[in-house]
């Protein structure tokens, strides 16, 4: 089996090397960050923290040089889905390509560009600390399933799960797995605008009553949208709000390092995804504007001149 | 009727510092300051003013208002977070006087009730200054002070008038109306938006405030947070003035330097960035106050209330930027 890893940021990493331990899966990654890529050809990819081992994965950043595959995996940030795929859509003519990027409408976009998709949901969690070398924070479990709209068989979807179980990743495959999807979108619209905007660690936000009830607030908003979706959401976000206070104090989410680095944030996929589908199907969701149009006046900021 | 002689400014920032130059050329001026050096210098030196006027003011100050006589017209021109200490440190004195306030926002006026009896003036003002030093200030925007007697405890519209005349001869601008609330809630509803929206993204007033293209057009938010001031004016009984959404409008497409993204630093933001502790509980946090005595919701200014009390605890765990 031929997989490649579109976009071997973080996430991107911690798939790849577990897939590149196994003997009967050729792993290929593409990404446009030539010293990771050097790196990763001549010393294998290792990953620390969590996991401890150095795998073998064919990089490259001209995709021209990859061979078709038979899966592909797209990690890279939601901001980056479109080219990604513009350039890597020759290597799917015939092929299933899993997102397990943060939000909702990648796979959208995916679609546009590859005949089978598959909706996917990720815990794991890490970050690059050298060219070929990432380290992996957190744990947990992926979930994947047929994306409706462009839907991967749900042989395909199995296949490609248990590659992944076999490498030690816990990758669940789902006939729907927008319930996780819609319950981490959830989580993440409600934790990551707050710390960006109030520039505060999770814990520290949940410890300011009036922004704690906007989360909670937040998060009604998307789940009432989740609801009219008939999506059944497999976890209470504000529980998860809660849980994330405890275990991750002075954790700061990745929209707030985005901001910190003013970098464009992931705001799109987040606050602004379960905006855009609330309109469509007419649950009012007056906080998810509000917190898109702050985020974007955010980044506006950093094009300013001083 | 009791003429304006001398005037006493507490607080000389930059909207003090432009008062007292315009009027330390026509009236015997005092000025009360927090600082010995303060004083100091304004006694040695005078107060310079540059830009729209070109003056210098000969004037008295000192930290202790014992020492500055009686005053028949006291100007409080501190910071809306300053007017209890300001206040506080007139109590006992000007007992003939009557006080004229310029803050942004609302509810000063009962704070400074608490330290003494003089009929009350409010006032918003629309001018701008930039303090260079100590003794001198550049005059910049010359727009009007707005102001009328408290309702509660106010001075007459007959007084107000001649205050409003007497900043006018002083080359500085004022109109006097009988009932401010509808003028000073305009301007409310306009600066809570636009202060406490551009304190959360450091965004100067610019453009992208009026835009309502995209659905994360930021002019969505600020339309929705003005159209809901408006509305808890009008559960207050107060018809407002003049159309804050049309005032935004106009202020960002001035086009004051021919640049696309000029933009007004609002003292918000300037406080923001400074790390010091803003307006917002006269500003946005007065309005969820008043949406609260009249039983409304407020969920937009609710909203943008948290996230800058958060963004200010933000600083507070790391003051060394």
């Amino acid at each position: 089996m031929r997989i490649c890893i579109i976009g071997c940021g973080a996430v991107g990493s911690l798939f790849a090397a577990h897939l590149g331990r196994l003997n009967d899966v050729e792993v290929w990654a593409y990404d446009p960050y030539q010293a990771h890529v050097d790196a990763i050809n001549a010393n294998g990819l290792r990953l620390t923290g969590q996991s401890d081992f150095v795998a073998k994965v064919n990089a490259r950043s001209d995709a021209a040089e990859i061979p078709p595959c038979e899966f592909g995996i797209v990690a890279a940030k939601t901001l980056h889905t479109r080219s990604a795929m513009e350039a890597t859509q020759h290597l799917f003519a015939n092929s299933a390509v899993c997102s397990v990027q943060n939000g909702v409408g990648n796979e959208e976009i995916i679609a546009e560009y590859v005949p089978r998709v598959i909706t996917g949901t990720t815990f794991p969690a890490g970050h690059i600390t050298a060219p070929g070398v990432c380290n992996q924070d957190t744990g947990g479990s992926t979930w994947i399933g047929p994306f409706a709209a462009k839907p991967a068989s749900m042989g395909e979807v199995t296949r490609l799960a248990e590659a992944c179980q076999r490498a030690d990743l816990d990758v669940i495959a789902m006939e729907d797995a927008r319930g996780a999807q819609w319950t981490k979108l959830i989580f993440n619209s409600a934790s990551n605008a707050m710390g960006a905007l109030t520039r505060l660690p999770h814990g520290v936000a949940c410890d300011q009553p009036g922004v704690r009830a906007l989360m909670s607030e937040l998060a009604k908003e998307g789940a009432a949208v989740a609801d009219k979706l008939g999506i059944v959401l497999d976890g209470d976000p504000d529980e998860m709000i809660d849980h994330g206070r405890e275990v991750a104090y002075n954790h700061k989410p990745s929209m707030l390092q985005d901001v910190e680095a003013e970098r464009p944030t992931e705001i799109d996929a987040l606050n602004v995804g379960i905006a855009k589908i609330g309109r469509e199907i007419g649950i009012p969701c007056p906080l998810n504007e509000a917190v898109a149009g702050m985020i974007k006046g955010l980044e506006h900021s950093w094009t300013l001149e001083d | 009727m009791q003429n304006i002689n001398k005037v006493c400014v507490v607080g000389a920032g930059a909207i003090g510092s432009l008062f007292v130059g315009h009027l330390g050329t026509l009236v015997e001026t005092a000025v009360l300051t927090r600082r010995e050096t303060h004083a100091r210098d304004l006694n040695d030196k005078g107060l310079r003013v540059s830009g729209k006027s070109q003056l210098t003011a000969r004037i008295h100050a000192s930290t202790d208002p014992a020492e500055l006589g009686d005053v028949d017209l006291i100007i409080l021109a501190t910071k809306a977070t300053a007017v209890a200490a300001g206040a506080a440190s007139l109590q006992g004195h000007f007992p003939r006087a009557k006080l004229l306030l310029v803050q942004n926002g609302l509810g000063c006026e009962e704070t400074v009730r608490q330290y003494g009896d003089w009929p009350l003036i409010s006032g918003v003002t629309f001018m701008s200054g930039v303090k260079h030093s100590d003794t001198h200030v550049e005059y910049e925007l010359d727009t009007a002070t707005w102001i009328g007697p408290w309702a509660e405890h106010g001075a007459s519209f007959a007084f107000v008038k001649k205050v409003a005349e007497l900043i006018n001869r002083s080359g500085l601008k004022a109109e006097a109306y009988e009932d401010l609330l509808p003028h000073q809630w305009s301007k409310l509803i306009f600066n809570s938006a636009v202060n406490s929206i551009g304190a959360v993204t450091d965004l100067p007033h610019i453009k992208s405030f009026a835009e309502r293209d995209q659905l994360s057009d930021l002019g969505h938010l600020v339309f929705a947070m003005m159209a809901e001031g408006r509305h808890i004016a009008e559960a207050r009984g107060v018809v407002i003035a003049g159309d804050p959404w049309r005032m935004n409008v106009q202020a960002v497409s001035r086009g004051q330097s021919g640049d696309d993204e000029y933009g007004h630093v609002t003292s918000m933001l300037d406080d923001v960035r400074k790390h010091r502790p803003t307006e917002v509980d006269w500003i946005t946090g007065a309005i969820v106050r008043e949406a609260q005595k009249a039983g409304v919701p407020a969920p937009y200014h609710e909203t943008l209330y948290r996230l800058v009390k958060a963004h200010e605890t933000s600083w507070q765990r790391q003051p060394n930027k």
